[in-house]
């Protein structure tokens, strides 16, 4: 301890200088919107490298579970196709496209895209996940994340080259725009921060008639997700007298603890539904 | 006038002239922005103790980035030369001569030939430093290089300006003049 304190003693010049650069260089990374965006993607670069790393060996254990969830999305894949169906009808006959170039790409709104998650926290009062998969791989601010089982993960709020943070559902700042599926009363999906499982549909009409079990999904409002994606089902209604609007609490469709891959959406009709909205607005 | 007063009007004279002459003029082909305030901390008195040159350094750097809002830039170039300076010093001179002669260096008290090598390295630190943190990239090694060596060629031309126009009259120490 003595030699300790006598070796501060002796550098002590040193560390000064230390502490003066180190407060200088503070000031410059958190005042600075350059030096500060620099930052962030240097630093979620190098923490998604480590990540990614841990992941490879916590990844065998949830092999099963992950197994199980990609098994279920194929076989609903299966039942989706064509060929599952016959048609009775004569009239009709169905024949099975072999063009290369698809006709209905152009009309393509939202493309999916496929990503490993690296890293994932529940237990935060704010949760994000990474996903291994960044700006050169096609991801951008402000895209959905999706689960395998279809059920909506979170938003993409921060980029790097190859790796994306995803802000959870699991987020205080998270809103997503939901809908109940049998009577169409829409909401706004937010997290109060309490139970990793349960989320709140805010503003629901008092109109609604809502059984416990209902499921409840995407509106289709919002840019970012297709309509009908799955957002959880109804466990409860919270009754506020004072309040002309219903809050129910929703268990969420998505096991974020052991989620492992995600697919992320891009919406191809973006901009040109943004450029409309501008000149609507700058007339 | 007192060694005190004196550098403290030093102070708020290189400050406003940074900010309200050399930061006006428009860079030079976006390359070399002139640098001038900086030689507060070379100019001050040898015998100042090496922490409180370190706070005075940080002190100028964060006054001249409150005017320009880019909050720490300056204060690290500073601070490092600040920390660098005692060691220069060191090396360019020997004890006795720093001690006995004058107060505070400069072309008199340390000879021609160490004094640019002491304005030369400290500038030209303090250029790398501050285009880097700004830019936070090199943009090349050649053109980086030749950015800071650019700037240094400036910085040293208003030196010697400043030298000839407001020229530093020192006394000799003896031990009945302090």
């Amino acid at each position: 301890m003595r030699n300790v304190i006598i070796f501060i003693r002796i550098y002590f010049t040193f560390f000064f200088f230390l502490l003066l650069m180190g407060l200088s260089l503070y000031l410059l990374f958190s005042y600075n919107k350059y030096q500060n965006a620099v930052y962030s993607e240097v630093a979620n670069e190098v923490a998604g490298r480590i990540n990614s790393q841990v992941n490879k060996v916590t990844y065998y254990f949830y092999l099963k579970k992950t197994n199980d969830s990609l098994v279920h999305a194929n076989e609903m894949l299966y039942n989706k196709l064509r060929e599952d169906y016959s048609i009775t009808d004569t009239t009709n006959r169905l024949v099975i496209d072999t063009l290369r170039v698809d006709s209905l790409e152009q009309f393509r709104r939202f493309l999916f895209r496929e990503a490993k998650v690296v890293r994932n926290s529940v237990s935060q009062p704010n949760n994000y996940i990474v996903l291994h998969r960044g700006r050169d791989q096609g991801i951008s601010q402000d895209m959905g994340v999706i689960a395998p089982n279809s059920g909506v993960a979170g938003t993409v709020i921060e980029v790097s080259k190859n790796f994306a943070v995803v802000m959870s559902l699991l987020h205080s700042q998270s809103n997503v725009s939901g809908r109940l599926k049998r009577g169409g009363e829409t909401g706004n999906l937010i997290w109060d921060g309490k139970n990793k499982n349960i989320l709140l549909l805010k503003d629901v009409s008092k109109s609604a008639k809502i059984n416990q079990g209902d499921t409840v999904v995407t509106s289709g409002f919002s840019e970012k997700f297709p309509p009908g994606l799955l957002l959880g089902y109804v466990v409860d209604i919270i009754n506020d007298k004072s309040s002309s609007t219903y809050t129910v609490r929703v268990k969420s469709a998505v096991d974020f603890e052991t989620l492992q891959f995600a697919y992320v959406i891009q919406n191809l009709q973006k901009e040109e539904v943004n450029d409309l909205l501008k000149k609507v607005k700058s007339k | 006038m007192s060694t005190l007063v004196k550098n403290i009007v030093r102070f708020c004279l290189f400050i406003l002239v940074q900010v309200y002459v050399l930061n006006q003029i428009p860079p030079l082909n976006h390359l070399v922005v002139p640098y001038l305030y900086f030689l507060f901390i070379l100019w001050l008195p040898y015998q100042i103790g090496r922490r409180s040159l370190l706070v005075l350094g940080f002190l100028l750097g964060f006054c001249l980035d409150a005017f320009s809002n880019t909050y720490g830039l300056h204060a690290a170039a500073c601070v490092l030369i600040a920390y660098i300076r005692p060691f220069l010093i060191n090396v360019l001179l020997t004890k006795e001569e720093k001690e006995l002669n004058y107060n505070e260096p400069s072309a008199q008290s340390m000879g021609l030939v160490p004094y640019i090598t002491y304005l030369t390295i400290l500038t030209f630190i303090h250029h790398i430093t501050v285009f880097f943190l700004s830019a936070l990239q090199t943009g090349g090694w050649m053109y980086f290089a030749v950015k800071a060596l650019f700037a240094t060629a400036v910085s040293l031309v208003l030196i010697l300006l400043t030298e000839l126009l407001f020229s530093r009259k020192q006394r000799f120490r003896t031990n009945t003049a302090q």
